[in-house]
Formats: C-alpha cells, structure tokens, sequence
C-alpha cells in the first residue's frame, strides 16, 4: 500500500535545558536588531521620514528623523530579543515576538524612507495598505480554499489551478454574457470543475494528491492559454472583456482614517474575502460541520465509527474550496484586469505557503496573506523610490519565510493527521 | 513499451511488499510481452504457477488486460480524443456546422475530421517523420537533413526531460516527492552558464567543467530540503516548491547584475557561453540535436546501475519502501535522504546545463530554463519511476513538444495544446482504475497497477 502511516522520522529535537526555542528566537531577534540600529542607522540619512495618512505626499504625517529612527527601532527589537533571551512567561511570547519584528521593519522603513531620493522622503499609507490587501486578495482566497481541502485530509496543491480556472471562466462568461454576476457564479463553477477533478482521481481513484495537484496545475494552464489564444485573442471584444466590479463604499466605516478609504471603498471581493476568514474560523471551529471536517482530516477511521459520512464530506469540502478559489480567481478578471496566458503567475503556491505559514488556520492564513502581500507591495513601493534593496529579493521573503516555518525555528509546523492520505472503507 | 531495463528482474532484493507487489506486476507483464526469453520468469517467491498456456493464448489475454503497456497506450489515446474534442469546440467555424448536424452530419464530421486529422498529423510530422521532406530528399529537391530534422527536433527537447525525469524518479524510489528539480535546474543553469562565459579554459575542460558546475548547482538546491528533511522533518514537498520560487527570483536577480549581463543589451540577457563550453552538435550545424542526448541515455544507465545494482541503490529503495524497517536493518534514513535529494539535485542541475551549453539557448533568460522540472514530473510518473522507462517517456514528451511546434506554425493550434495532451496522459496513467473502467478491461493476472508514492504532507 503506499498509504501507509508512516510518520516523518528525525522529529525535531525537543528542546531542553537552557537554550529552549524562546531564547534561540530571542537571539535571533538580537542579531537583528543590532543589525538595524547599527546598520540601517549608519546608512539611513538625516532627512526626516514621513508616512503620511494619505494617498500622497500631501496632508498629516507621522514623521521621524531618519537616523535616529532606524536606532530607536533598532535598540526596540534589541530590547525585545533581549527580553525572550532573558525568559518572559510562555504567554508573553508571541506579543513580544511581533513587537521586535514590527520595530525591525519600521528601522527599515526608516532608513529606506529617508535615503529615497529628495522630495520622495515619504510613504503613503492609505496607498501601502490598500496595496497590501488588493495583493493579499488571491493569496487570502486561495489559502482558504486550501484550508477547506486540507482539514478534510486532501492536500490541494492544485490551488494555482484553481485560481487560474476561476480568472478564465469568469472572463469568459462575464464577456459573453455582460454580467459580472454570471461571470462570479460561472468562476466559482470554473474553481469547482478543477476541484471535483481533484476530489473524483484523490477520493474515488486514489491517485496521490500531491501529484494530482501538480498535474491540475498544468492541465488548467494549458487549457486556459489553450482556449485563451483560440477565443480570446481572435475576439477580445466579444470573449475578454468582462464588466467589472465598481467599488463599494461602506457607510460610516469609509470615513475612518487611513483604514477608511484603504480598506472600504473597495471591491466586493475584498468584503467577500474577510468575510469568508470569518465565516470558515466560525464555521472551522464552532459548527458540527467543522468538528466533522476536522474530525475527517484527522482521524477518519474514527468519524467513520460515529457515523459521519468520510468521503461524502472530503467531496463536499474539496468542492467548497474550488468555489472560494475561484472566486478569487474572478477578483482579478472581475475587478482589474483582463484575462492574460498563466496570470496567476505563482501566486496559488504562495497561498499555498500563506496556508502552512497560518497553520491551517483561517485566520493564520490571513495574517500571513497579509504578511506575503505587504513584502510585495514594500517591493513596488522600494522599486519606486530607487532603493538599494533588490526587488527580487524580496519577492523570495514568503517562500523562505515559509521554508522557516516547516523546519521548525518559528514554532512548530503541524499538517492536520490525515492530510493527503486516502481513506478505504472498510 | 515493454520496460528495456535488463537490471530490473532482481526481485529477490527488494524488501517490502509494496515494492514487491510492482514488481510482480511488471514482471507478469514482460512474461507476456517479452514471453520468448527464458530468464524472464526468474524464481519469484509466492505460489507456483499453474501449467502455462500456450505463447499465443498468453498474448491475447494480456493485450486486453490492464497492465503497464496497455494502460499506457489507452491513456495516450484518450488524452488525444480529449484534444480532439478541445480543438473542436474552440474553432468558430467547426462549431457552426455543429448547430444544423441533424440535417446535414456530414458537414459537421467532415469539418471535424479535416481539422483533428491536419492537427495530428502535423504533429506527427514535426516530431518524427515528414514524407514530404523524404520525397524531396528522394527528388532532390532538399538534402537528408530535412528528413532527420523531426526526429533531430525531438531529441533535442527530450534530452534535458530525461535528467529531471530521472532526478524525480530517483527521489520518488526514495521515498521522497521532489517537485523541486525545476529550482535545482534553474541553480544548475545559471552555475553552467557562469562557468561557461566566466572561466578562460581550453576547450573539451571547459565543456566538463561548465557541465559539473551545473551539476554542481543542483546538488546545492537539493542538499537543502534533503538536510531539512533528514534533520528537522520539514517536508520536502513543500521546501522544493519554495525553493523554486527562490531560484527563479535569484535568476531573475543575477542576471542584470554588472559582469553577468551582456553589455550590449539593456533586456535581462547574460553574456553569451564561449563556444569552447558548448556541447558538440551531432549532425552538423542545421540540425540542433546536441550531445546532451548521449549524455542522458548515460545518465539513464547510471541511475538503472545505482538504483538495481548498488548498495546504495538497495538502501534507497529499502528506506524508500518502509524508512522504519530501514532503519531497523541498520541504515541510516537521514545519512539516505540526504544523499537521494543530492543525487536527485544533481540530476536536475544537468538538466539545467543542458538547457544553456546545448543548442536550445547559449545564455540566461529568465525563462531559459523553461518548463523542464515540472515536465519531468510527468515524465517520472509516465515512465512508472523506471529509469528505462523515463527516457522512453522523455522522447515522448520530447516528440509532443517538437511537433506542437510545427502544429502551431501549421495548423494554428497553439503549443498550449501539447500542455493539456501532457498533463491527460499523465492524469489517465496515474488512475489506471479509470482507464479499466472506460474500456471494460480486465483486470491483469498480477497485483493492480499503481503509481502514487508520496504520503502526503
């Protein structure tokens, strides 16, 4: 059988005696702050770094000197490294945690933000949130789609494909039909015909998910740039150019500053996506279909002995998670751009490393959607300021991030039991 | 597609039953196919057989079974039904004779017919034999390269397939899944690439020294999740997928840096390999097969050698089978894994070289590495993990590619199609219980067929 239980060996080592993970991070969190105070205080200029409250270089700032920025938030993450390294209650951790890595970034925002060429010393925050969360978006879809699939116990690799399947079919029928309602309904069809391909071959053939998976991903790249060059490019008019969603501006919440008019006047995609983080931790955590998917991802044989039905609700779920992944699909076509050959581009595999990042979680997964949108927004926005930091580089933080997280120096990463093993009744 | 591989009836090496039952599987199906030689049907450990039918009766009951061959066969003709059926309905004009076909059928089939069959044999034609070009060689009119250059094509786009194929199938017979050859391919191009424009060598030295640092580079991008794996269990599923993404934007880096970039360009394109590092062309200048091909069908007999004949090949497979067992016998899994994502990184990273010291591009783009590791994947898995298996499936996939070329320029069906025919065939092999049912197959005398391996996450 090549289903067999086998646990990964060489589990890391628990760690005793004095250097438990706490003090190793506290280390780390040291050597970076020195690494800040000293360095980007060195290289970080005497112009006064501003990060307006607007889209613009106009209206209220919050604004610092740059050098003695960098410094001050350095000796902050120094003071927090040294604090874990010290031994501070297990509570204490994570809080401590985020405020050194906070301090670090904004030492580093310091630096960049003051050495930027004249006249450009400023960040605009409306626009670098509003930027996060629009870059966020498919990563936030995607990731819980796969969260839907993996506590079930099918591993989604396919999510790329998903998402991908989900942009084309919403383009697709949005154009001929001139509805962005259709185009929403016939994406999360689109998302939900890869799934069930995946559900049909993982669930009823047992082929192995992960292959699967990457198989999919191929399969919806060469189909949709098969019919894109077809359809599309010999009629754009008619089969690429889907209508698209206006902005919704929220009653009193819009008004709000800087949150305001970065987060809600937005698309409704935006809306639809926190409002599905909430609905699944909800429905995850406090329903009887969430203990039942979890219960299935966990421990089948043992749903199974109370009842629940294992494979009808590994279905249902990989069937879910295929109509939340195409709708983020459609939040490209249907809200900014049209549909272009493979414009996933990668992202349904950073939300696949915003899901372990998150542990599974659907709220983990949007914090570190958030996290993996904000490196990419910092890019464009280096990009623009003319800074020495290459863009690349930074476009490879969630892809190590996450190969940090797996090997376990920042906390332990756990897949649910059942992940990507097939259940045979019986 | 009997599997060539003259190493692999050794049956009695292998330790556990899942790798034993495969086994038994393919062995049966040689038996069949390959029923003349004798030595097939070494002493297998299980019943005894009951009295053999006759040659004939044997062949006939096996045609119709689901074994490998047939299997893989069927899978091939569906993917292509599946492609028929997708050229069809994205061609305005076929379709329209679709909305009177109560009418008038012969309009629809025939519009159909015409358009499948020029698309096919364009295919064809591209890849392995043109008549066209035979006759004019015959007339004069054009010189024997013409007739070679299909076949010249294929090899070509098979070569680098048949490294990242071997570097998957060697990992999966390890137990591990690396979807990371692509990243130890793209670390593998650019260490080729940069000792191929840096170092002043003679040549012949530089050639070897350009091609090991390639294999150089993809053993680096495999040590990483092999030490991840053996020391802090980390899944190597998901580190080689990151570390893809790593490599690619390292490219992407590396190449518009001062020294790397060629002067003369302002578009993200390196310095130019020396000629003196690049792999000598087989059939003169016109045709592009390169002596990358020789080198893999090596590799190939070097990983069937590794893997059948070695000890380390037996530890593979054992910790491959059961790690736990493994580890009871006495073989160290970490020491194992390490050393399988090296070896798989290696691979990869020839692959890699191919890329840039053959004929397919002499310096780095962005995409130069194109799409070799995730192909070789599907090659893995086509060629059932077989290293025999996974050159066949290779020149395969190397001949989809060539043709897709020629379909496009051709037909007008774009090379997107060869993607979606890839990714079916694979799909159709990986679930031969579907193929069974699809065309009511029997089930094959041996143990059923299978090609999953990975366990999840």
């Amino acid at each position: 059988m090549s289903t067999m239980a086998v646990p990964d060996i060489a589990v890391a080592p628990v760690d005793e005696g004095f250097w438990t993970r706490s003090r190793k991070v506290g280390l780390t969190l040291l050597a970076l702050g020195l690494l800040s105070a000293v360095l980007f205080g060195a290289l970080a200029t005497d112009q006064q770094a501003r990060f307006t409250l607007s889209d613009d270089a106009a209206g209220a700032a919050l604004e610092i000197n740059g050098t003695i920025g960098a410094i001050l938030f350095g000796i902050i993450t120094i003071a927090a490294g040294a604090a874990l390294l010290a031994g501070v209650p297990k509570r204490w951790f994570l809080p401590v945690l985020g405020v050194g890595l906070v301090a670090f970034v904004l030492s580093f925002l310091c630096w960049q933000v003051s050495a930027a060429p004249t006249g450009q010393n400023f960040m605009p925050l409306v626009n670098v949130i509003r930027g996060t969360f629009i870059l966020a978006l498919p990563l936030i879809f995607g990731a819980l789609a796969g969260v839907l699939c993996e506590r079930s116990g099918v591993v989604n690799v396919a999510i790329e494909g998903q998402l991908l399947m989900g942009a084309f079919s919403g383009a697709l029928f949005g154009s001929i039909s001139g509805s962005v309602w259709v185009g929403l309904v016939a994406a999360a069809i689109g998302g939900a015909f890869i799934s069930l391909l995946l559900a049909v071959f993982a669930i009823r053939y047992l082929v192995d998910q992960v292959v699967m998976g990457i198989v999919l991903n191929l399969l919806a790249v060469g189909v949709t740039g098969f019919l894109y060059e077809r359809l599309m490019q010999t009629d754009a008019a008619k089969y690429n150019s889907a209508p698209r969603f206006s902005n919704w501006e929220i009653p009193l919440l819009k008004d709000i500053p800087v949150l305001g008019p970065a987060l809600f006047r937005g698309n409704i995609f935006l809306y639809l996506g926190l409002l599905l983080v909430l609905v699944i931790h909800i429905g995850l955590f406090r329903t009887r279909w969430g203990l039942r998917t979890r219960s299935v991802g966990e421990h089948p044989i043992a749903a199974d002995t109370l009842g629940v039905k294992v494979l009808r609700v590994r279905y249902r779920n990989v069937l879910l998670a295929g109509v939340v992944a195409g709708i983020g699909g459609a939040s490209y076509t249907l809200a900014l751009y049209s549909f272009t050959k493979n414009m996933i581009g990668g992202k349904g595999f950073i939300a696949l490393a915003a899901l372990i990042f998150g542990r599974w979680n659907p709220t983990g997964a949007l914090l570190a959607a958030l996290f993996f949108g904000f490196a990419d927004q910092l890019a464009t926005y280096l990009g623009a300021i003319n800074s020495v930091i290459p863009s690349q580089f930074l476009a490879m933080l969630p892809y190590l991030a996450t190969i940090l997280a797996v090997a376990g120096l920042v906390g332990r990463v756990r897949a649910p039991a059942a992940d990507g093993k097939p259940y045979i009744k019986g | 597609m009997t599997n060539p591989n003259p190493q692999s009836g050794s049956p009695d090496k292998e330790p556990a039953s899942e790798a034993q039952a495969a086994q038994n599987a393919l062995g049966n199906t040689e038996r069949a196919e390959v029923a003349t030689e004798p030595d097939r049907s070494v002493a297998k450990p299980g019943p005894e057989p009951e009295p053999k039918p006759s040659l004939g009766r044997l062949f006939l009951d096996n045609l119709w079974a689901a074994n490998t061959f047939t299997v893989t066969l069927l899978s091939l003709v569906l993917a292509i039904v599946v492609g028929a059926v997708l050229m069809i309905i994205s061609d305005p004009d076929v379709l329209s004779t679709y909305s009177y076909i109560t009418s008038r059928p012969s309009d629809a089939i025939n519009s159909s017919w015409t358009l499948v069959s020029e698309a096919y044999a364009n295919l064809f034609k591209g890849s392995i034999f043109d008549p066209e070009a035979f006759s004019g060689w015959l007339n004069g009119a054009n010189g024997w390269q013409a007739v070679l250059a299909p076949i010249s094509e294929t090899l070509t786009y098979a070569a680098p397939l048949v490294f990242t194929g071997l570097s998957v199938a060697l990992a999966f017979r390890g137990g591990l899944f690396n979807i990371g050859a692509q990243g130890q391919a793209t670390i593998g191009v650019i260490m080729a690439a940069l000792a191929g424009f840096l170092l002043p060598l003679p040549p012949g030295l530089h050639l070897l020294v350009a091609v090991l640092a390639g294999a150089l580079g993809g053993a680096i991008w495999g040590f990483i999740p092999g030490i991840l794996k053996a020391r802090a269990g980390a899944h190597e599923v998901i580190n080689t997928i990151m570390l893809n993404y790593v490599a690619t934007y390292f490219l992407t880096w590396l190449i518009v840096q001062n020294g790397v970039q060629d002067p003369n360009r302002t578009d993200a394109i390196s310095k130019g390999v020396d000629s003196s590092a690049q792999l000598p062309r087989l059939l003169g200048d016109n045709l592009r097969v390169h002596a990358g091909i020789l080198l893999a069908v090596l590799a190939t007999w070097a990983v069937a050698w590794l893997l059948n004949r070695s000890t380390l090949g037996f530890e593979l497979r054992a910790v491959g089978a059961n790690p736990d067992a493994a580890r009871t016998a006495g073989i160290s899994v970490t020491r194992t894994y390490i050393l399988i994502m090296v070896f798989a990184g290696i691979l990869a990273g020839l692959g890699g070289s191919n890329m840039v010291l053959g004929s397919t591009a002499s310096a780095l783009t962005p995409l130069v590495v194109a799409q070799i590791g995730f192909d070789g994947i599907l090659v893995a898995l086509l060629g059932r993990v077989k290293p025999w298996g996974v050159l066949l499936a290779a020149l395969l996939f190397g001949a989809l590619q060539a043709g897709g070329n020629r379909m496009q320029s051709y037909s007008g069906i774009s090379l997107e199609l060869v993607t979606v025919l890839q990714a079916l065939i694979v799909i159709f092999i990986a679930a031969p219980a579907l193929v069974k049912a699809i065309f009511q197959l029997r089930a094959a005398r041996a143990a059923r067929l299978q090609t999953s391996l990975a366990k999840g996450w």
